[in-house]
């Protein structure tokens, strides 16, 4: 199972070596990572997405628990929560095909940032699933090139709200 | 406050932390430290041959006293070496800490001359690293080191000097205490947990103690022996426990896993209820997991919260120290009489099921004309002093110790449990005789082995380290040449030492004393001579070349599993 990971660290050189050597010296999974300062500068949170059985999901928070830089460790998968990754697509966009990717930008709520005679650049946010479905209709039309960030996730700050929806 | 340098600095850091030797090698980077060091005349330095024979020195130093152990080379291969070292104190959980040499900071990353990113190289190894890029961060730094090193499950960290660093001046001030939010180890044991432990235990008919080394470091044995004799609890010991647990003890059940004795493994694989205490399951132990300790439900004692449940799915864990958690269970005991007595009478039987395993296959060997391993080992039982701190290098030497020499306390047996590092008994001898000057220390070596640190008997003989180095000398790499006649048709693939000096010779052209045996009568009396003789000393014991080393457990095999003799 998917699971994402909210793991506070000093804001420091090397602390996210320390991190990353963590998971390929233990063989652990990174789906993606995205790193950045918090609120606090002297803090950076980095929110890792990873997968594994139960057993490898309690192994990868403790071993990161005891790397000393790092503050906290949140499983969010635990917890109701928001999720977004940002992608930017680069989709072939000739004669025939320039109004229908502008139909599916639409439908998806992407932004057109680009335009040249044959493609257009578009940026999109969104969970997982709908990113992965922005690239799956736009892959008949033709994508040039794509690249996402890393997913970042935040706490609901009302807790079993998403289960009464 | 008066200015110092920073080299002046760490100086006075190592007293304030009560540093009173430390092993080392100079170099060009640690150059401004080794000037102020000539000044320290409280604190001994021990110039080894090697860096790599530094660290396991300090390793050594640490694990005979319980003391941090200190190291200082210099940069680049100065700081290479010594990974082999850190790497053992690692797996060992033995604190120690390395300060390396560097460039000056506005040479990092230029691939100047004896530069190495030994944070970089080190990061998987340490329990924490530091580069010092500002003299006044010096202190804390240093002050961090020592805490880290010795607090929760202790291990080494490694501390980067860059040279510039180190002669800028400092208005210096010692911490007097480390400030780490992210870092603060459970020493004291969940209440709750312990009340479900001693619950369990007491419901048990066929329980068994497997102690390891967290015991030794906790300095938690004089509990665990309370324990084990109030319940009547078999205790069988990991390499790194030998010594928690007094070997003589009629509860004892010796060394479990691959070379473990019968008795232990029959006792794990028919427990009811296994009771970890300090001790993490590693693949030499277990065995096959899926069949370790398969009808017990398993306790498990540690500090380190990624020791639960790693490899061994545990039934009630308790995170902390394994002294205060053994003080709780035995308190929670209070008041449980009657209970006691139920249990002890319950699981009677289940000591006389053990005591018979012990009686069937104890541990043995075959005597003949050729000098045995296992009775050199015997015989240095025997004759040495009872505190007397032996060493051990890798392979047939060192579980032929574990099996046959009888530690009757804790920090008496140095080996290399965890990364298996060959080369590590001799240097860690000089760094235990250091820590005790006036005790015997013994490396109990293998002809393979003892090659691989030699060249620190030169520092023995510099500073008049009187260790006895008995070498069991068979002409292989035994254990290695033993898994080749055990599992690859005696195709003995470079297992030959085909050449290898003349140790007497050798220790004579080291200025030490040799001794040659080739008699399985001439053993004893070559054992004292060895203790007699002032200085350090090289036993040659010329034995049996195709000796094993039994039980023996196949790789992957479930631990009931023996090869037996």
């Amino acid at each position: 199972m998917r699971h994402a990971i909210s793991v506070y660290v000093d804001n420091q050189a090397g602390v996210l070596s320390r991190v990353v050597g963590l998971f390929s010296g233990r063989g652990f999974n990174i789906e993606s990572l995205s790193v950045a300062p918090t609120l606090d500068p002297s803090k950076s949170l980095m929110v890792i997405t990873t997968s594994g059985n139960e057993q490898v999901l309690e192994q990868i928070k403790k071993q990161l628990n005891k790397l000393i830089n790092v503050i906290k460790v949140v499983d969010c998968t635990d917890k109701d929560y928001v999720e977004r990754e940002m992608i930017l697509v680069k989709v072939k966009a000739e004669k025939e095909t320039r109004a229908e990717v502008l139909r599916i930008a639409d439908i998806f709520r992407a932004k057109v940032i680009d335009v040249s005679p044959k493609s257009y650049t578009l940026s999109l946010t969104g969970d997982k699933s709908k990113l992965e479905g922005f690239i799956e209709i736009l892959t008949p039309i033709g994508i040039l090139d794509f690249v996402r960030t890393g997913t970042v996730v935040m706490e609901r700050e009302m807790q079993g709200r998403r289960k009464l929806a | 406050m008066k200015k110092i340098t920073g080299a002046q600095a760490f100086i006075e850091a190592l007293r304030c932390e009560g540093v009173t030797s430390a092993f080392g090698y100079p170099g060009g980077a640690v150059l401004d430290i080794f000037d102020a060091l000539m000044d320290a005349r409280d604190i001994q330095f021990i110039l080894t041959r090697h860096e790599q024979g530094a660290v396991h020195a300090a390793d050594g130093y640490a694990r005979a006293s319980g003391r941090v152990g200190v190291c200082l080379v210099t940069s680049g291969p100065g700081a290479t070496n010594t990974v082999t070292g850190i790497a053992t104190a690692y797996m060992d959980s033995i604190p120690i800490v390395v300060f390396t040499g560097q460039v000056p900071t506005h040479l990092i990353g230029n691939d100047a001359f004896q530069e190495a990113d030994i944070v970089g190289i080190t990061r998987p190894c340490t329990k924490h690293n530091y580069l010092v890029k500002d003299v006044c961060d010096l202190g804390r730094v240093i002050k961090e080191a020592f805490y880290i090193a010795r607090t929760g499950r202790p291990g080494p960290v490694l501390v980067d000097l860059p040279k510039n660093v180190m002669n800028s001046t400092v208005n210096f001030k010692y911490p007097d205490s480390v400030k780490l939010d992210s870092y603060c180890p459970t020493y004291k044991g969940h209440p709750g947990q312990i009340r479900r432990i001693i619950g369990l235990i007491l419901k048990s008919r066929r329980p068994v103690i497997y102690a390891g080394g967290g015991v030794t470091l906790a300095d938690a044995s004089k509990e665990l022996g309370e324990f084990a004799r109030r319940l009547q609890i078999p205790v069988t010991t990991t390499l790194m426990g030998m010594g928690a647990f007094p070997s003589g003890d009629p509860l004892s059940l010796g060394m479990l896993g691959m070379h473990g004795t019968y008795a232990a493994n029959m006792a794990v694989t028919n427990s009811d209820c296994l009771i970890a205490i300090g001790a993490r399951f590693d693949d030499r132990v277990t065995g096959k997991v899926d069949e370790f300790a398969p009808k017990a439900k398993i306790i498990h004692i540690d500090i380190d919260p990624t020791s639960i449940s790693k490899n061994v799915k545990v039934d009630l864990p308790v995170v902390g120290d394994c002294r205060l958690v053994l003080r709780g269970m035995l308190a929670e005991l209070d008041g449980k009489d009657a209970e006691l007595a139920e249990m002890l009478i319950q699981s009677e039987p289940w000591r006389s099921e053990i005591d018979v395993w012990k009686k069937q296959q104890p541990l043995k060997y075959c005597k003949s004309d050729i000098i045995k391993p296992q009775y050199v080992i015997e015989m240095i039982d025997e004759i040495a002093p009872d505190d007397t701190i032996i060493t051990t290098e890798v392979g047939q030497n060192q579980m032929w110790t574990a099996q046959f020499y009888k530690f009757k306390e804790p920090r008496l047996f140095l080996t290399s449990g965890g990364l298996g590092t060959m080369g590590y008994g001799f240097p860690a001898a000089i760094g235990a005789q250091v820590a005790f000057p006036n005790r015997t220390v013994i490396d109990i070596a293998g002809d393979g082995s003892i090659q691989m640190n030699i060249q620190e008997l030169a520092t023995a003989v510099q500073y008049n380290l009187p260790v006895k180095v008995m070498i069991l000398n068979n002409g292989y790499l035994g254990m290695v040449r033993q898994w080749q006649s055990l599992f690859y048709k005696k195709r003995y693939s470079h297992t030959s030492m085909a050449v290898s000096p003349d140790f007497v010779k050798l220790a004579e052209a080291y200025g030490a004393k040799g001794l040659r045996v080739t008699r399985p009568e001439d053993v004893k009396g070559a054992i004292q001579e060895a203790l007699r003789i002032p200085g350090p000393v090289f036993a040659d014991f010329v034995v049996d070349p195709e000796e094993d080393v039994y039980p023996m457990v196949p790789a992957g095999a479930p631990i009931n599993n023996m090869l037996l003799v």
